[in-house]
């Protein structure tokens, strides 16, 4: 898809996640709009992923010869249903279930309704990066030359299990693995920097042995590029950080700035005024 | 039937016999360590399969979420360590990453309970038979001795789904057949009798045998069951041998609260309230010390399930 294609989608998925959030009244839009360029341009361009002959996306849970993409942030769950959908994994109007008795769109993703697209569960913060080496580990012992990405947050660089998991893929030489960090300066309680600072990552990452790059994660042309250039550095004996800047509620002016909007849903007229400014591309559900 | 044995070993080398057959027998199968292969008796698989194990360092909660990730591209991961790191200091990561999301992983721990000895209460966990028993869709065993725990670590490669696999670090009396079939969630019947059931496991199923000959010199013919599945439980055997004696002693090393004797109490409740005396460490810490001296301090030995057997025969 090129760049316009992925910026229609994205303004399409943005509606998705406040509508999904406004719907049930709880759920993560902050993050989840801040992260909407990534996930859509790794779905709709970067990644590789089974189809049938229609060109139809098929879900795998072994994720063999395929791309595979781990949320470990998992409260940004809308913004993942979303992309899904969207690609085909499921019905979209599924979207309209979030957060509701007996819907496979839990509050977090889990693979245990058996939903197409979600391969582990995500929620408790930490450990997506250890199930996205793994995987990445499976694929080599397979001889399966496809790549595992993993999405964390920068308030998630707090968890201890992040440090081990960044300490094991340099040294056994995952080199087939595209890891990102949300760097939207916002966590829960406050500013990054303020509730617990993560200093440089960059410098952090490199010292354990990965190879790190920076991106605008609101930029869809950066975002494709840096994608295309990570993945030309893969193989090569490290696994790769992409340190992602993003806007937490990126797309609606009034929940972008702060960490306000984290986990807070929109009432009516703040989902009217937020809707307003992004174009219903693919129709809403 | 009388038991005897020839030799005592470890269950842990059980396990790495175990480990050295799917080495060599199942391609699927993959090994995760937390700097603790010694202890795990893992030298033999890495020795026959270096690039099918991973070192994960001193790093538990990672250890459980790359066999999470393995197990999602088809592997089999078998991720080791001791049984207090392997479940009480990972428990969210096994609880989201493995049970939740239904993941083939098995988790097997060495140096459960008293019987580590000197290392003391912050290695001896009491509490993961429970822990992992209260998991949804985990499978929970603890086999008795060398060749059980070896026959058990083959076949939970065989079972598709999450299982904690637990043995410890004492030599104990190998008394069950070599090469044999083990059979997940089927109780092995090994003493037949009329008076009181005793249902054993791990470390006390030995214990259970020779207080069955006490029993027994005493007038007193003892049913016993080797209960190496605590989840599931083999309700069917435990109601046909309830059913005949009235009367039940349950007896692992295990804290009383969350272990085997819960599962059968709250079997039995709902099924045929029967007379149940508890064989097990009373809501206490272990401590350093001699294994067999701990054993005997905690009341986890032959003397103190004769003890409660009599105690239930009385309260019938
Ligand atoms: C282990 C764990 N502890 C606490 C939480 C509660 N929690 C959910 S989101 C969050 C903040 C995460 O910050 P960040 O990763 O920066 O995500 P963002 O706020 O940018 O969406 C916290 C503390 C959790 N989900 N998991």
């Amino acid at each position: 898809m090129q760049t316009q294609e992925l910026k229609n989608v994205a303004s399409q998925v943005r509606r998705d996640i406040l509508r999904q959030v406004h719907a049930c009244q709880s759920g993560h839009p902050g993050g989840s709009l801040g992260c909407t360029d990534l996930l859509v341009g790794l779905y709709f361009n970067s990644m590789k992923l089974a189809q049938d002959a229609n060109r139809k996306v098929i879900f795998n849970m072994s994720g063999a010869n395929e791309d595979v993409f781990y949320l470990s942030n998992g409260h940004i769950s809308p913004l993942l249903y979303s992309v899904l959908a969207r690609r085909g994994y499921f019905p979209v109007k599924e979207l309209a279930t979030f957060r509701q008795l007996n819907s496979r769109l839990q509050g977090h993703p889990t693979p245990h309704e058996h939903l197409e697209g979600i391969r582990i569960a995500s929620g408790s913060l930490g450990q997506g990066l250890s199930v996205a080496i793994g995987t990445a580990q499976a694929k080599k012992l397979s001889n399966d030359a496809s790549i595992v990405y993993c999405l964390m947050g920068d308030g998630e660089q707090n968890e201890g299990q992040v440090w081990e998991a960044a300490m094991y893929a340099p040294h056994h030489q995952v080199d087939n693995l595209i890891a990102f960090i949300d760097e939207n300066g916002q966590q829960i309680d406050g500013p990054t920097e303020k509730v617990m600072s993560n200093r440089d990552l960059e410098a952090k990452y490199k010292a354990f042995g990965w190879n790190v790059l920076r991106m605008d994660g609101n930029n869809m042309d950066e975002v494709v590029a840096t994608l295309a250039h990570a993945k030309s550095l893969l193989g090569q004996g490290s696994p790769i950080m992409i340190l992602m800047k993003t806007e937490m509620g990126a797309g609606v002016d009034f929940m972008m700035g702060s960490h306000k909007w984290h986990g807070v849903a929109p009432n009516d007229q703040q989902l009217a005024d937020a809707l307003a400014q992004l174009n219903e591309t693919l129709g809403d559900y | 039937m009388k038991f005897t044995y020839e030799t005592k070993k470890d269950t842990r080398s059980g396990f790495g016999a175990g480990m050295e057959y799917l080495s060599q027998n199942n391609p699927k199968v993959v090994a995760l360590c937390a700097d603790l292969i010694g202890s795990l008796k893992l030298e033999a698989f890495i020795k026959n399969s270096p690039e099918r194990f991973f070192q994960t360092g001193i790093a538990e909660a990672n250890m459980i979420g790359i066999s999470a990730g393995l197990a999602i591209g088809g592997y089999i991961p078998f991720a080791t360590t001791f049984a207090n790191f392997g479940t009480g200091r990972v428990y969210d990561q096994i609880r989201q990453s493995v049970a939740y999301s239904g993941k083939n992983v098995k988790i097997c721990c060495s140096h459960a309970g008293l019987t580590l000895g000197e290392d003391g209460a912050t290695h001896q966990i009491l509490e993961d038979l429970g822990l992992m028993k209260m998991l949804p869709g985990m499978v929970v065993i603890n086999p008795c001795d060398y060749n059980q725990t070896k026959a058990a670590t083959i076949a939970i490669a065989e079972y598709e789904g999450p299982v904690y696999l637990r043995f410890g670090r004492p030599v104990v009396p190998v008394f069950t057949p070599e090469n044999q079939k083990f059979e997940i969630g089927k109780a092995i019947h090994l003493i037949e009798g009329t008076d009181v059931t005793i249902l054993a496991t791990g470390h006390l199923v030995w214990e259970a045998i020779q207080a069955a000959e006490i029993l027994e010199e005493k007038g007193i013919k003892a049913d016993v069951l080797n209960i190496h599945t605590i989840k599931p439980l083999d309700t069917t055997a435990i109601l046909a041998s309830v059913s005949k004696t009235g009367c039940v002693v349950t007896a692992e090393e295990h804290q009383i609260n969350g272990g085997l004797g819960d599962s059968v109490a709250q079997f039995l409740a709902q099924n045929r309230p029967t007379v149940q005396e508890f064989v097990g460490v009373n809501d206490s810490f272990g401590e350093s010390g001699k294994p067999a001296d701990l054993m005997e301090k905690y009341g986890l030995n032959a003397a103190a399930i004769v003890e409660k057997s009599i105690k239930a025969i009385a309260r019938k």
